[in-house]
C-alpha cells in the first residue's frame, strides 16, 4: 500500500505519535499495515496487542509479506498478547509485576507496569547484535484499556511517558489506535481521542460512509499531518480517500471515484 | 473412526494444530493452508470433533448456531473461540428461544454444554429445549455421509409426462444432509435420553453466592468472579485448552449465559446510569481471554435495552466479536404496519469479526426480520412488496405493464 505519497522515510524525522483512530468502521487494517510496514523496515517492534491473539495478526501479517513468528524469535518483535496474559493474571497472582496488572486491582491508578514492560522491551541492546532501525511502539487498542477500568488520565499518562522514552530519548515512532465511538456518550473515551490528537503529528481517522453501508467503498480515510510543537500559522495538510479492503491490500482512490461507479 | 484416533497419538507434532499439551500456541484459530501433505492429517483432525467444520474463508473452526439461517448470515457458523452477543428483544422472548436453540445444537452433536443463569435453574432450562427435526428419509448419520449409496427409488416409469422422468427428484421439506446445523421444532420437547446422555456443567448464580473468593477483589461484581472461576475451572479440568494430554477425543465446550448484565447477577448497569461501569467489560475481556485459548464458543444474551449507560453497550460491541440485535415487534407500533405484518421482529447483525483477515463476509442486504412458526424460526430479507397496498394484487412485469389480478 503505496497508499500514500505521504512522506514514508525514515530517516527523515522521527519521534512521531500517529494516532489512527475508526469511526463507525473497523480501522484494524490499519495496525496490520502499520505492523507489517515497521516489520518489513527492519524496525524493532513492540506490540501490545489487547483486542485480537497473536494467531490472528500472525496470519493477517502472511498475507501481507511478514511472518510474525520468525520476527518474534529473532527479536525484531516483542509481542503482549493481552487476551492470554490476562487470563494468566487474573486467576493466578504473579510473583513478579507484571504488565497488565491492573486486573487485578480494584483501584488501579496508572499503568506503570505496561510501561514498564514497554521500556525493557524497547531497550538498546548492546551492538553485539544486528541493530535494528529505530524502535516503534505499537498499540491495539486503547480503548480497551478505558474498558478494563482505566480512566483516560491514566491512559493519557502512559502514553505520555511512552513518548518520553520511545520517541524523544530513542527516537523512535509510536502508533495506536482508538476508536471514536461516534454520538453514544462516551466522555472518557472523548477525553482520550481528544488528548491524543493533540500530540499526533499524523492523524488516520477511517470513517464509515455517512449513507451507509456499502459494498464497493467500505469506507473512507481522512489523513490529517499535523505539528503539535510549534504553533503555526499554516493550517495543517488534509487529506481525504475513499478505500475497499481486499483479501491481501486495501485500493484506495478518491472520493467518488471507485472503479464500481465509474 | 480413524480421524479420531490419531488424535491422540499423534497430538502435538505439528505446531499449528491445538497441540495438546504445549502451552505457546495453545489457539482455536487454525489456519488451513495449502501446505503439503502433512497439513491433511491436522485437517482431518480437525474435521473430526462432531459438529464443527472450517471455514471456507479463513479455515476458521465453525460451530452452528442452532439456526441454519443465521449461521448463513455469520459467513457460515459462529468461530470456535469467539462470542456471539446477542442483545435481547424487549420481553425476552425470542433471545431466550435462541439460546435454547444454541443449547440443543450441542446436545445433539455430543458438544458439552455449560449453561449459566441467575434467572432459572440450567436443569429447567435444559428440560425446555427444543426437538430436532429428523427427517426419516435422510437419517442423521455420523459417521459417514451415506446420501451417496442410497438405493434409488423404484424407477416408475413414467408415459406420458416423460420430459419430468429426467428432473431431479424434488426434496420433501428442510432437509439437511451434512451434519452441520439443524432444524428444531419449537412445539416439542427434547427427548429426556438425548439430555441425560449429554454432558453439561450449570451455573445458578443463587446457588453459588453464598461460597468464598479466593481472588482478590477487583472491580467486578461478585457473580461475574464466580462465573468466571467456574468457567476456568471447568476447561481447565476438561481439558478444553489442550492441558490435559490424555484427552483422546476433542470435543467443543458450548458455553451459554443468559440475561448477562442484568440486575440478578448483581450488576446495577440497569438499574443507574453511574453504576459499575467497569465489570461487564473486564468480565468480557478475560472471558474472550479463556475463549481464545480454548476449543470453546460462547453465546451470551444480554438485555441491552435496559442498560442506562449506552457507553457500556458501545464498549460491550467493541469487546465482543459478533453482535446481533434482536427487536421484536410485540408491543409496539410497528406490529400493525402492514411492512411488517408477516414478521415478528427485525435482526440487525451489528457486528462480524473480521478472524485472520483483512476482509469478512457480510451480506449486502442488511434489513433482515425473522418469524417463528411452529416449527421453524427463519430469517427472511425485509424487502417492499407491491401487492401489500392494494388488495387486489397488482404485479408490474418486466415491460412496466401492469396486470391486476382479483
Amino acid at each position: 500500500d503505496q497508499l500514500l505519497n505521504r512522506p514514508r522515510s525514515l530517516s527523515g524525522p522521527s519521534g512521531k505519535l500517529t494516532l489512527l483512530c475508526d469511526a463507525n468502521t473497523d480501522g484494524s487494517f490499519l495496525v496490520h499495515h502499520f505492523l507489517s510496514f515497521y516489520l518489513k523496515a527492519n524496525c524493532k517492534v513492540c506490540f501490545v496487542a489487547l483486542i485480537q491473539s497473536f494467531s490472528h495478526y500472525n496470519i493477517v501479517g502472511q498475507k501481507l509479506g511478514v511472518s510474525l513468528t520468525v520476527a518474534r524469535e529473532c527479536g525484531q518483535l516483542v509481542f503482549l498478547e493481552g487476551l492470554k496474559s490476562s487470563v494468566d493474571v487474573f486467576f493466578r497472582a504473579q510473583a513478579e509485576p507484571h504488565p497488565l496488572q491492573f486486573l487485578r486491582e480494584a483501584n488501579a491508578e496508572n499503568l506503570q507496569p505496561l510501561y514498564e514492560f514497554v521500556r525493557e522491551a524497547l531497550k538498546p541492546v548492546d551492538d553485539g547484535e544486528a541493530a535494528w532501525r529505530c524502535p516503534v511502539l505499537l498499540v491495539d487498542d486503547l480503548s480497551v484499556l478505558l474498558s478494563l477500568g482505566m480512566g483516560a488520565v491514566a491512559v493519557l499518562d502512559f502514553i505520555h511517558y511512552c513518548r518520553a522514552t520511545v520517541c524523544w530519548e530513542r527516537k523512535g515512532n509510536i502508533v495506536a489506535l482508538v476508536h471514536d465511538s461516534g454520538d453514544t456518550e462516551d466522555e472518557e473515551n472523548n477525553i482520550l481521542l481528544n488528548g491524543l490528537s493533540h500530540q499526533s503529528h499524523l492523524i488516520l481517522r477511517a470513517e464509515g460512509l455517512a449513507t451507509g453501508f456499502c459494498r464497493d467503498v467500505h469506507g473512507q480515510l481522512r489523513i490529517l499531518w499535523r505539528t503539535p510543537s510549534q504553533p503555526t500559522t499554516q493550517r495543517d495538510q488534509s487529506l481525504t480517500y475513499q478505500y475497499k479492503i481486499q483479501d491481501k491490500s486495501v485500493s484506495f482512490f478518491a472520493k467518488g471515484m471507485s472503479p464500481a461507479v465509474l | 473412526m480413524a480421524a479420531v484416533a490419531t488424535c491422540g497419538t499423534g497430538a502435538g507434532s505439528t505446531g499449528s494444530v491445538v497441540a495438546a499439551g504445549s502451552k505457546n500456541h495453545v489457539t482455536s484459530f487454525q489456519r488451513r493452508g495449502p501446505r503439503a501433505s502433512g497439513s491433511d492429517s491436522s485437517y482431518s483432525r480437525l474435521v473430526s470433533i462432531a459438529g464443527t467444520r472450517p471455514s471456507v474463508r479463513n479455515g476458521q473452526l465453525l460451530v452452528s448456531t442452532g439456526l441454519p439461517a443465521l449461521d448463513q448470515l455469520l459467513g457460515g457458523g459462529l468461530a470456535v473461540g469467539t462470542v456471539l452477543l446477542i442483545e435481547e428483544d424487549k420481553y425476552n422472548i425470542y433471545s431466550s428461544l435462541l439460546f435454547k436453540y444454541f443449547l440443543a445444537e450441542g446436545i445433539i452433536n455430543g458438544h458439552t454444554l455449560l449453561v449459566a443463569s441467575a434467572k432459572e435453574d440450567p436443569a429447567d432450562i435444559l428440560q425446555e429445549l427444543p426437538a430436532p427435526l429428523l427427517d426419516d428419509n435422510f437419517k442423521k448419520d455420523f459417521d459417514e455421509e451415506a446420501c451417496n449409496h442410497k438405493t434409488a427409488e423404484s424407477n416408475i416409469k413414467m408415459k406420458i409426462a416423460w420430459r419430468y422422468q429426467l428432473l431431479p427428484k424434488m426434496e420433501a421439506g428442510p432437509v439437511s444432509s451434512s451434519r452441520f446445523g439443524h432444524y428444531y421444532d419449537a412445539s416439542k420437547k427434547m427427548p429426556q435420553e438425548l439430555i441425560e446422555a449429554s454432558k453439561w456443567h450449570g451455573f445458578f448464580f443463587p446457588e453459588k453466592s453464598s461460597s468464598t473468593l479466593n481472588i482478590e477483589p477487583c472491580s467486578l461484581t461478585h457473580g461475574y468472579i464466580k462465573l468466571l472461576q467456574f468457567i476456568q475451572n471447568i476447561i481447565y479440568e476438561e481439558g478444553f485448552d489442550g492441558s490435559n494430554p490424555q484427552k483422546k477425543q476433542k470435543n467443543i465446550l458450548r458455553i451459554g449465559i443468559q440475561n448477562l448484565g442484568s440486575p440478578l447477577w448483581g450488576d446495577d448497569i440497569c438499574c443507574t446510569e453511574n453504576g459499575n461501569s467497569h465489570s461487564l467489560t473486564k468480565f468480557l475481556y478475560v472471558l474472550r481471554g479463556l475463549l481464545r485459548t480454548s476449543l470453546s464458543a460462547c453465546m451470551i444474551t444480554m438485555p441491552t435495552h435496559l442498560i442506562q449507560n449506552k457507553a457500556i453497550i458501545s464498549r460491550v460491541t467493541n469487546l465482543s466479536d459478533t453482535v446481533v440485535g434482536l427487536e421484536s415487534f410485540i408491543g409496539s407500533e410497528r406490529e400493525t404496519n402492514p411492512l411488517y405484518k408477516d414478521y415478528h421482529g427485525l435482526i440487525h447483525i451489528r457486528q462480524i469479526p473480521r478472524l485472520n483477515n483483512l476482509i469478512y463476509d457480510v451480506s449486502d442486504v442488511k434489513d433482515l426480520a425473522f418469524k417463528l412458526k411452529r416449527k421453524l424460526f427463519t430469517i427472511e430479507f425485509l424487502h417492499t412488496n407491491t401487492d401489500r397496498v392494494n388488495t387486489e394484487k397488482t404485479f408490474i412485469t418486466s415491460d412496466f405493464r401492469v396486470i391486476h389480478v382479483f
